[in-house]
């Protein structure tokens, strides 16, 4: 997509206020990738989120946090205490202006503080406000606690996912990154009405509904045909067959749809895969007149059968390794793919040929690091990665003094009595 | 036409096809966006044919999996190859302000009704293209399911328990429901960017590229390291207790997650055994780290004496944070999603009264707009007369060619799934 000449980013002309935490931080991350001016508010001291890790080369400390880096980028970082008297009349004088307020605290706790949507919206009607709680502003849940795994568990992920013996969730937290992805759209969403109407609202995100919201068809499998959905660990299925889904190659794992019967991509799948099996004298002769379509109907297949199929299926696959196969499923057509690891994934070919991965400097390392790219590609106005995270306080003189207008002795007295 | 929601006015015609671009088109139809999706009976969209079915009747419509990525939308049914049925995409993309496509890359040039074709039709069009790799890249003809974007994206390789084998996520297919939220995203700036500058473009979403945001300091780590993370069941290395514990009943489960000693001395009192706290096995996060098994074992017996309600009540009240492990059940009597109206009962044209999911966020001013999934084609004459304004005659001619297809052009109906 090297077409054309770019003249902006597509959200230039907005400033964002981010309050937000934790994976909650990938809403502003998105909003500042596409242009906007993001500026992440912290506590003096540093925010929360500096605490969490992996840390650069295992350091824990506050200017150390990876997962601070990585859902920081682009964004400035300022300090300020919303708790002073002070703190909250110099958030006021930023949101008088600013477009978008994100916030992840408790429901409740800014309104205590006098800068609720209520509060916010009569000094600047216009402001789009976008609250992510655990469970919504309001509600029998509204005081619960609710870190990563409880919105995964209440949302109905969680009980899906693993062998029967017991569910289990994906091991990098996902409740609150997915909320920030959601809170994202959102916040567009009402500003679209905003550029239509002239109105600002609030935005109430739920992360539960969020994680509901991922379940694809279980709450339609219990409205329609009362079926409870439960594990079935690496398999789809079906009316009378669990079908295993992945398998062991050589150096790793795939992810292997086998299937018949109605799909007419998914036959033809199975017959390339045959004859792959083939080419290497591993496909046994009942296995290359298979009729796919009726022995092999998803709708009918036994266990039976399934086992049967997959037996030589699974002892070719172990001859073969995750790139080889992944070359010839493009080429041929088979429904296989590479269960990567985040390792194979640094090192994929088509995220290298699409220039995926930025190296940003980080010099208070003194060194380079490496850093996702965009989220999405965009002809007009392609995102660049091209600010790393702020620092505790990195921003404060360039807003503060050269924006607000304060002089630097009113700062230092503003840091000294922990307002900033 | 209906001029309600965040989105009214916004028109976008959805040539999407199995979840992820229908899904990302649902998401703005929701909110008030005319969204027509162009479907038609000799290439049946697979989530057509996908169970859960209205009584586990199948049929083209009566799928659940559909209903749940495509409602508050009109469907159109047209066949692209025949010229008329060109013409018809023509025209829709004329009147569109986005078009979405869910094809692999190619298919629509294919047609003729790439970027390149539609930008001649409408220069500010926005064209939104979403795929697993990416429409361009040594690899971006692999044309697979959610369930491959999900593994190449690393995502079974952090879910399951160690030492066992990598784990897909339900139906294996998660990636294909956390796209959409990019999309979303990106669609939603190319929106404002066009309304101040005039210009469209094109959005190339890779669904891995999207869903790389769901791991990113695990990339970092790697590259300073070389540490590779893998599944490691439902344990955090910075917490403990963190897991899931059987509850009374069958298949009945608690999440509990304690993030302080706070919350760990709370946990105690609550179980009634306050002296744990002080056990020297137990009294720091390392100790606890260090006898997770026992500890988690002491955990079970307690929950396994109660409800997982009573059980969340209880800790919830004292400040631990806790959950019931909602099963698909559990979602439509859970007090808190009722209190939001996340389940709406409403009407399709053929299935009856059934349930949809709202969206995971309220505006406080402009409510959600959801209508129920259509049936396939049940808008052909309101797209065609109401929506493109054409003449009786000219539509009468798209049905004698066969552009517009019919129940009369359908094969026999086969179940996927």
């Amino acid at each position: 997509m090297q077409e054309t000449s770019h003249s902006e980013n597509a959200l230039a002309p907005y400033r964002v206020l981010d309050l937000t935490q934790g994976g909650c931080l990938l809403c502003g991350k998105l909003l500042a990738d596409l242009g906007a001016d993001v500026i992440k508010i912290e506590p003096p001291g540093g925010d929360p989120t500096r605490g969490l890790g992996p840390f650069y080369k295992d350091q824990a400390s506050p200017e150390r946090s990876l997962y601070w880096f990585a859902y920081n980028t682009n964004k400035r970082g300022i300090t300020l205490n919303i708790e002073t008297e002070k703190g909250q009349e110099l958030f006021r004088r930023l949101a008088k202006t600013a477009d978008f307020v994100l916030e992840s605290f408790n429901p409740g706790y800014l309104d205590n503080l006098g800068l609720g949507y209520a509060a916010l919206s009569e000094i600047n009607p216009k402001l789009v406000m976008t609250s992510i709680t655990p469970c919504g502003q309001t509600g029998p849940y509204t005081g619960f606690k609710g870190p990563d795994l409880i919105t995964w568990a209440l949302g109905g992920y969680l009980f899906v996912v693993g062998y029967p013996e017991k569910p289990v969730w994906i091991s990098f937290p996902q409740a609150s990154i997915q909320a920030g992805a959601e809170a994202a759209g959102a916040s567009l969403v009402a500003h679209w009405h905003r550029t239509q109407s002239g109105e600002g609202q609030h935005v109430d995100v739920s992360i539960q509904e969020c994680v509901t919201d991922l379940l694809w068809n279980v709450t339609e499998y219990w409205d329609l045909n009362k079926t409870i959905v439960n594990r079935v660990g690496n398999a789809w299925k079906t009316a009378h067959a669990v079908m295993r889904q992945v398998f062991t190659v050589k150096d790793g794992h795939v992810a292997l749809l086998l299937m018949g019967g109605g799909g007419a991509g998914m036959v033809a799948s199975d017959k390339a895969l045959v004859g792959l099996m083939d080419e290497a004298g591993m496909a046994p002769e009942w296995l290359k007149t298979f009729d796919w379509v009726h022995e092999f109907d998803t709708m009918k297949m036994t266990q039976e059968t399934f086992d049967k199929v997959a037996g030589p299926i699974a002892k070719f696959l172990l001859t073969q390794t995750k790139e080889r196969l992944f070359a010839e499923a493009i080429k041929r057509r088979i429904l296989v793919a590479p269960a990567n690891t985040v390792k194979d994934i640094l090192e994929s070919p088509q995220l290298k040929a699409r220039n995926f991965w930025v190296e940003l400097e980080h010099p208070e390392l003194g060194e380079t690091l490496k850093y996702s790219g965009a989220f999405v590609q965009l002809s007009e106005t392609p995102i660049k990665i091209r600010r790393r995270a702020p620092l505790v306080g990195e921003h404060n003189d360039e807003i503060y003094v050269n924006e607000l207008g304060m002089t630097k002795r009113y700062v230092t007295t503003l840091r000294k009595a922990g307002v900033i | 036409m209906p001029g309600k929601g965040a989105l009214a006015g916004v028109k976008i015609v959805d040539f999407g096809r199995v979840f992820v671009n229908p899904n990302t088109a649902m998401r703005l139809a929701v909110q008030g966006a005319t969204v027509v999706r162009v479907e038609s009976h000799t290439a049946l969209d697979l989530q057509r044919m996908a169970r859960p079915y209205k009584d586990n009747m199948s049929g083209l419509n009566s799928s659940g999996s559909f209903t749940g990525s495509n409602n508050s939308k009109y469907s159109i049914t047209v066949d692209l190859r025949k010229p008329k049925g060109k013409e018809l995409a023509m025209k829709l993309i004329r009147w569109a302000d986005v078009v979405m496509i869910g094809m692999p890359p190619g298919a629509m040039e294919k047609l003729g009704l790439g970027y390149q074709d539609a930008r001649k039709l409408k220069p500010d069009i926005i064209y939104f293209m979403s795929s697993q790799l990416g429409n361009y890249g040594p690899y971006s003809a692999f044309a697979g399911f959610g369930n491959h974007a999900s593994a190449m994206s690393g995502l079974y390789s952090l879910t399951g328990w160690p030492d066992d084998e990598p784990m897909g996520q339900y139906s294996g297919a998660y990636v294909d429901a956390t796209s959409p939220r990019f999309g979303v995203t990106a669609i939603m700036a190319a929106l404002d960017c066009r309304r101040r500058t005039g210009k469209g473009q094109v959005i190339d979403q890779s669904q891995l590229e999207a869903a790389t945001q769901l791991l990113l300091p695990l990339f970092m780590d790697c590259a300073i390291t070389g540490r590779v993370a893998l599944r490691s069941g439902n344990r955090l290395a910075y917490a403990s207790p963190h897991g899931v514990f059987r509850c009374q009943g069958e298949d009945r489960w608690l999440a509990i997650a304690v993030l302080d000693e706070r919350e760990w001395r709370s946990l105690c009192r609550v179980m009634g055994k306050p002296g744990l706290a002080r056990d020297h096995r137990f009294a720091t996060v390392e100790a606890r780290k260090k006898n997770e098994d026992e500890l988690e074992k002491l955990i079970g017996e307690w929950t396994g004496a109660h409800t997982a309600e009573q059980a969340m009540d209880w800790l919830q009240a004292a400040g631990v944070p806790a959950g019931v492990v909602n099963n698909g059940k559990d979602l439509f009597d859970d007090p808190q999603l009722k209190h939001r109206g996340h389940f709406r009962f409403l009407q399709h044209s053929v299935m009856g009264v059934h349930s949809y999911s709202s969206p995971a966020y309220r505006l406080s001013k402009t409510p959600d707009q959801q209508f129920p999934a259509p049936a396939l084609g049940e808008h052909n004459e309101f797209v065609l007369k109401d929506i493109l304004k054409l003449s009786d005659d000219d539509i009468g001619d798209l049905f004698v060619e066969g552009a517009v297809t019919t129940d009369a052009d359908l094969p026999e109906f086969k179940a996927l799934a």
